[in-house]
């Protein structure tokens, strides 16, 4: 269910900025397993694109076909204006890609991977040491320099990996999952890498697990599911796909749970929490009414969360097979994990 | 952003191929040397069957050979083998090295920037050639200090049994590299090169083909090793060659080309094996 569709091709409308990264109808199966099922994107230049979905989704095959890793199936993509399939030299040289898996050689140190970056890369020596300098320091990885990169923090090793990926200064960088097992301190710093980077004028394509994530950096977020795109659009258009929050009661004492239960007809029960949802557009009116009703019915919950809608509820809402009711927003319909 | 850096300059065909091999070289010259301590496993084998054969078998071996032959006409015998097996153990290494290698993110990095794409190979090629020649010289050095001599072997003798050294360590390391990449971590690799230090027991490196039992004769005489065996041999040490010269050169080549075309074609498609793998 495509919510909002965007052109997918550069060629049809005259005012649109280039470009970074536009696809259309991507396909990819291993036998019969289907992972991408007909994608299509258009990625302007300069901006931070986020493909957000859950494990199995398709992500990683998404990134790997973009980078050339691997080849699709069947459709079309260009990548900095070139053709994937017919030159990938060409969109290799474009890119830099940074994926799920730790790319440093953990044999050497970190100084000696960036070197080696460099001289892929063709840079003369004196630039070379200059750009490892520079990126080093940057990342504040100068002091763990001349240490084998295997002997670095997952942390680090992330930010080695990412300034490997900016030897060469590439105008398209893909994040694959760049926070996964990341502790939120080195989350936060991978954030502000990540932020610096569009202030430089680069196009980031990230994908992420994490709502929050997408929420925070990206200017176009798409929701993949089952290999395919169930909706895009701003973060602040997505919320606005499914309606309004709503206020949360949890109690311990299941007694207590049934009667408010039976009480308030509006609300949908999650019995396994021992809790019942409200919907709620969260102001203070609809809260101190629901506080009276409580207070007069004599019902005490043990906790009481206001639930404004966020891209948590666009993603369930989306990303669940079934279908999710209106009233049931936060339903933790989760997909199957699929081994990738 | 503070880094503003030239773009990379473009390089094609031939001078790219050259400049990022080498660059690959480097990075697997780095591995070998921070991490020698298998290298120096490997080359453990021939060194200890040397002095094995020599000192303990050594007085046995050489009265088996008949013709009043004492141990120092053994040691002769046995160091133009050894050589070949201590390239054969060596490469094991490559393969361990190649398959490790291939588990490791960097390779996937490798394979989306705009670099010559057989230069990881070839990196790896060169580099355990290299290696090979240093074994070899290391585990001669050793042979020459237990009395091994050439029998006034010619300057162009030499050159030619350093070229054949070369050639059959290419060949090994090509075949050796294929058996890498085929295998999905280093403990198959290793595995899988096992007949690399296992043929050399069955050819003429330690007793003549005329010693086996004949059903085995011609298995022994025909295979990879024992042709550059006695073509070794009768370079350092004047014995007759024969048609083991061109056998030799003919098996190089043709495990050589086998070595590469099949490598290739698994780094070719190996990314999506690769993928799935982990």
């Amino acid at each position: 269910m495509p919510v909002s569709v965007m052109p997918t091709t550069s060629r049809g409308g005259g005012l649109q900025p280039p470009a970074a990264v536009s696809a259309a109808g991507l396909r990819k199966s291993y036998g019969d397993k289907t992972v991408l099922d007909g994608i299509d994107l258009r990625i302007p230049a300069g901006s931070v694109f986020a493909l957000l979905g859950p494990n199995g989704a398709g992500k990683t095959t998404t990134v790997q076909i973009l980078s050339t890793l691997i080849s699709a199936d069947s459709g079309q993509a260009q990548v900095a204006g070139h053709d994937l399939s017919a030159d990938p030299q060409a969109v290799r040289a474009a890119i830099g890609v940074t994926g799920q898996f730790s790319a440093v050689d953990g044999l050497i140190t970190g100084e000696e991977n960036m070197l080696l970056m460099a001289d892929l890369h063709h840079l003369p020596k004196r630039e070379g040491r200059q750009v490892t300098a520079e990126l080093l320091e940057r990342f504040d990885l100068t002091e763990a320099a001349r240490k084998p990169a295997s002997t670095y923090s997952g942390g680090m090793k992330r930010r080695l990996d990412i300034a490997m990926t900016l030897v060469g200064s590439p105008r398209i960088i893909f994040l694959d999952e760049p926070t996964t097992g990341l502790d939120p301190r080195a989350r936060h710093t991978m954030w502000q890498i990540i932020r610096d980077l569009v202030t430089g004028g680069v196009t980031v394509f990230l994908t992420t697990q994490y709502l929050e994530e997408a929420d925070e950096l990206a200017d176009r977020i798409a929701v993949l599911h089952d290999g395919r795109i169930a909706a895009e659009g701003s973060a602040e258009e997505l919320k606005r796909l499914i309606p309004g929050g709503h206020i949360r009661l949890r109690f311990t004492d299941p007694a207590a749970h049934q009667r408010a239960a039976t009480e308030l007809t509006e609300a949908t029960r999650d019995d396994e929490a021992l809790a019942l949802h409200i919907p709620s557009d969260g102001s203070q009116r609809e809260l101190r009414s629901i506080l009276d009703w409580l207070e007069a019915a004599g019902i005490e919950a043990d906790e009481l969360t206001v639930h404004t809608p966020d891209l948590d509820d666009v993603f369930f809402a989306l990303t669940s097979s079934a279908g999710t009711s209106a009233n049931q927003p936060n339903q933790p319909n989760q997909p199957k994990e699929n081994a990738r | 952003m503070s880094t503003q850096l030239a773009p990379a300059r473009p390089a094609t065909g031939l001078s790219l191929a050259v400049r990022d091999s080498t660059t690959m070289l480097r990075r697997n010259l780095l591995h070998a040397r921070r991490y020698p301590s298998m290298t120096l496993n490997l080359l453990l084998t021939p060194v200890m069957l040397l002095l094995l054969f020599v000192y303990i078998f050594g007085d046995t071996m050489s009265a088996g050979m008949g013709g009043g032959a004492d141990r120092s006409a053994y040691v002769a015998y046995l160091v133009p083998g050894l050589l070949l097996m201590t390239i054969g153990s060596t490469t094991i290494g490559s393969a361990v090295s190649v398959a490790t290698d291939m588990t490791e993110g960097i390779i996937a990095r490798f394979r989306t920037m705009a670099i010559h794409r057989g230069s990881v190979l070839i990196g790896h090629v060169v580099g355990s050639v290299l290696q090979c020649v240093m074994s070899v010289i290391l585990v001669g050095a050793v042979a020459v200090a237990i009395g091994f001599r050439s029998a006034d072997a010619t300057a162009l003798e030499w050159l030619a049994a350093f070229g054949l050294l070369v050639l059959v360590a290419t060949a090994l390391t090509w075949i050796a590299v294929g058996m890498g990449l085929s295998s999905p971590n280093a403990e198959a690799a290793s595995n899988s090169a096992m007949p690399l230090i296992f043929l050399p027991l069955i050819s003429s490196a330690f007793v003549p083909v005329d010693a086996m039992p004949g059903w085995f004769q011609p298995i022994a005489e025909y295979q990879p090793f024992t042709p550059a065996i006695e073509t070794l041999r009768g370079l350092l040490l004047g014995t007759e060659i024969g048609h083991n010269g061109w056998l030799a050169v003919t098996w190089s080549l043709a495990l050589a080309a086998l070595g590469y075309f099949w490598s290739k074609s698994l780094f070719d498609k190996g990314f999506d094996k690769g993928a799935n793998r982990r």
